[in-house]
């Protein structure tokens, strides 16, 4: 060493672990190591297991479900609005999973108020379009932060939990009565499915328009109380569906809702005025159901984040924080998959 | 002064530092958005993305460099051990600036993702859709994004031990403009 009869490097020393240690206790501070308060998608995706622990291999919400497989039918309409390929006229392949908003995947029919569709559309140049949708006419909360509010306020033991949340969150009241008087249906192909977020719709002029979109079931809705639906039994939704496609293949129309400026864009709890311009862009047919357990939905994270070049997010801060959500879901249940058996003969997927 | 072998090239240095400054990047970019769900969340993957894919670009076209050009000779009085980590962790460091963008890249295509990257280009699968890889790629990417971070840590300390206590011209190698010489000035 050349500098054998320096005095010790005790100053040089001190500053390499004095920028060894920043940098890690940077890299901490962002991994929110040191932020036990940052609502991440861990805490979130956790908030909706109940006491006895997710049931693992299954989607964290939405658990349980049916693959189905289908086409589009673009009629061309949409190519006004947005220059995603999936609107050119024409007929694209179709994933999707009837679902119900639920953790737990042998939840019994009735219990469960939401009910949900995932669908991928795959254009012919490939891209995708993903969607998960639900049949309420707006979202319980304005927010994600009050969403994670609603799944620790409802699952808590302290009984003012709720009346607590509901006062800090008023726009939920509406939908607790959507749930008390709105009709029950004994059917998926029945249900109308909305995206309740908006998303930026934009034409090849460069044109934007915020939108948000729905399924319009096509079959002959026939609406029946809570009480008789749960008389048709736990599973009545899987088993009808699955009947119901064999006898024929079951459709609904795809709407695009345009707002009007000043509309409420970032905000799922409030629905849009009914006179807003709505454009029919073409027909979902479901024509094959398949059991979730090797279908070809089960691997597939119905992100909502995923959409082809001409449709991206809006001011809406729930596409972000779902897109979040449903990977670490996806990250969790992919790593679990063995407790989810593919094939229900080698030891019974339900618990 | 250096004189050009006791240096890295220009094209060296200048890929050096600005792949340095892109992956420390990725390392905050990378916790950072896997802890959010603010509507933040979806730029920074989607830049994770975009940028891990030009780090495997540089790293490749980093790695055809090296391997024509060569690196200069360390202090002939480093002791061995010394020399040996070095170069282990020279190793470590290439091997993890290739590896890391490509599992990332695996584990989206096992997750049937669609990868896009600046803003529009769509990179095909490179496996297909299949959740026993997906969980393990997953695995591979975190684990090694810590220990890639580890190894950069030592790596910034050894430099800096060279910079500041042994003088010995290792980081004057690397460093992005010529510094003097210390390896003569210290005596
Ligand atoms: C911050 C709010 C929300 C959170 C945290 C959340 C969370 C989740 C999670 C963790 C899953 C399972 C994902 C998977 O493993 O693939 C899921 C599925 C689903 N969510 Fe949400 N969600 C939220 C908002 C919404 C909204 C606004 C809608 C509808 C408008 C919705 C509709 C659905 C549907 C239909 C599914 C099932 C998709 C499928 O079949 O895979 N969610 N949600
Ligand atoms: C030098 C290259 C890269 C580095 C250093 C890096 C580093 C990281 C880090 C630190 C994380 C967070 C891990 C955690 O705390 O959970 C992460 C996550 C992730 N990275 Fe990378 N990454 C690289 C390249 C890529 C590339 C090229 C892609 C995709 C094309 C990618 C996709 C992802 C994804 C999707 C996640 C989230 C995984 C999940 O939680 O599901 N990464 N990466
Ligand atoms: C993400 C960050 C970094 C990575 C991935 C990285 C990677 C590397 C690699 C692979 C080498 C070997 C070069 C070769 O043999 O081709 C190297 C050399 C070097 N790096 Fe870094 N580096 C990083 C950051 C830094 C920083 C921040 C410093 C300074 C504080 C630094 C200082 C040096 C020096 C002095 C050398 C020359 C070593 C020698 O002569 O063998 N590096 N770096």
């Amino acid at each position: 060493m050349t500098d054998s009869h320096r005095p010790p490097p005790y100053g040089s020393l001190a500053l390499i672990a004095i920028v060894v240690g920043a940098g890690a206790a940077a890299f901490a501070y962002t991994a929110g190591w040191f932020s036990p308060n940052r609502l991440t998608p861990n805490k979130l995706v956790s908030a909706f297991a109940p006491p006895s622990g997710p049931a693992l291999g299954h989607r964290r919400n939405h658990a349980k479900g049916i693959c189905f497989t289908g086409s589009f039918e673009a009629n061309g309409a949409g190519a006004e609005i947005s220059k995603a390929s999936i609107f050119n006229k024409g007929q694209y392949s179709v994933i999707g999973r009837f679902n119900l908003g639920t953790p737990n995947p042998d939840a019994a029919d009735a219990t469960v108020r939401v009910r949900g569709i995932g669908v991928q559309l795959t254009a012919s140049d490939g891209q995708v379009w993903r969607s998960a949708m639900i049949d309420p006419p707006f979202f319980p909360v304005s927010n994600p932060q009050a969403f994670y509010a609603l799944l620790k306020a409802s699952g808590s033991k302290d009984p003012n939990a709720m009346k607590t949340f509901i006062a800090e969150n008023p726009e939920f009241a509406r939908f607790g009565e959507w749930a008390k008087s709105a009709p029950w249906t004994g059917s998926y192909a029945e249900e109308p499915y909305n995206s309740l977020n908006s998303f930026v719709m934009t034409n090849k002029d460069g044109a934007q328009h915020v939108v948000r979109w729905g399924l319009v079931p096509k079959a002959t809705v026939v609406p029946m109380t809570q009480e008789d639906f749960a008389k048709l039994g736990p599973n009545v939704l899987e088993d009808e569906i699955v009947k119901r496609v064999a006898a024929g293949p079951q459709s609904w129309t795809l709407m695009v809702t345009i707002a009007n400026s000043g509309d409420p864009t970032a905000d799922p709890s409030k629905d849009w005025p009914a006179d807003r311009r709505k454009i029919d862009v073409g027909t979902l047919t479901v024509d094959k159901i398949e059991a979730e357990a090797d279908g070809p939905c089960r691997e597939i994270n119905f992100d909502p984040t995923v959409l082809p070049t001409g449709i991206s997010t809006s001011d809406d801060p729930f596409p972000a924080a779902r897109s979040a959500a449903y990977m670490k879901s996806y990250d969790l249940r992919t790593a679990e998959a063995k407790y989810y058996p593919r094939t229900p003969a080698a030891t019974g997927d339900k618990q | 002064m250096t004189t050009a072998s006791q240096r890295f090239n220009p094209l060296q240095r200048a890929l050096h530092w600005l792949m340095a400054i892109c992956i420390l990047a990725m390392f905050f970019i990378g916790v950072g958005m896997v802890s959010t769900i603010t509507p933040k969340f979806l730029p920074l993957i989607s830049t994770h993305r975009s940028l891990g894919i030009i780090i495997l670009a540089l790293a490749l076209i980093r790695l055809v460099v090296r391997l024509r050009y060569g690196a200069p000779a360390l202090p002939a009085d480093l002791p061995e051990p010394m020399k040996l980590a070095a170069e282990l962790s020279h190793y470590a460091l290439y091997a993890l600036m290739i590896a890391m963008p490509i599992i990332g890249w695996a584990m989206m295509s096992a997750a049937d993702y669609p990868i896009v990257v600046f803003g529009g280009v769509r990179l095909p699968p490179i496996l297909p859709q299949s959740d026993s890889l997906h969980a393990l790629l997953w695995s591979a990417h975190y684990y090694l994004a810590f220990a890639f971070f580890a190894v950069v840590l030592l790596h910034i300390a050894a430099a800096l031990f060279h910079a500041l206590v042994r003088r010995d011209g290792v980081f004057e190698a690397m460093a992005p403009i010529a510094v003097h010489q210390k390896t003569i000035a210290g005596e």
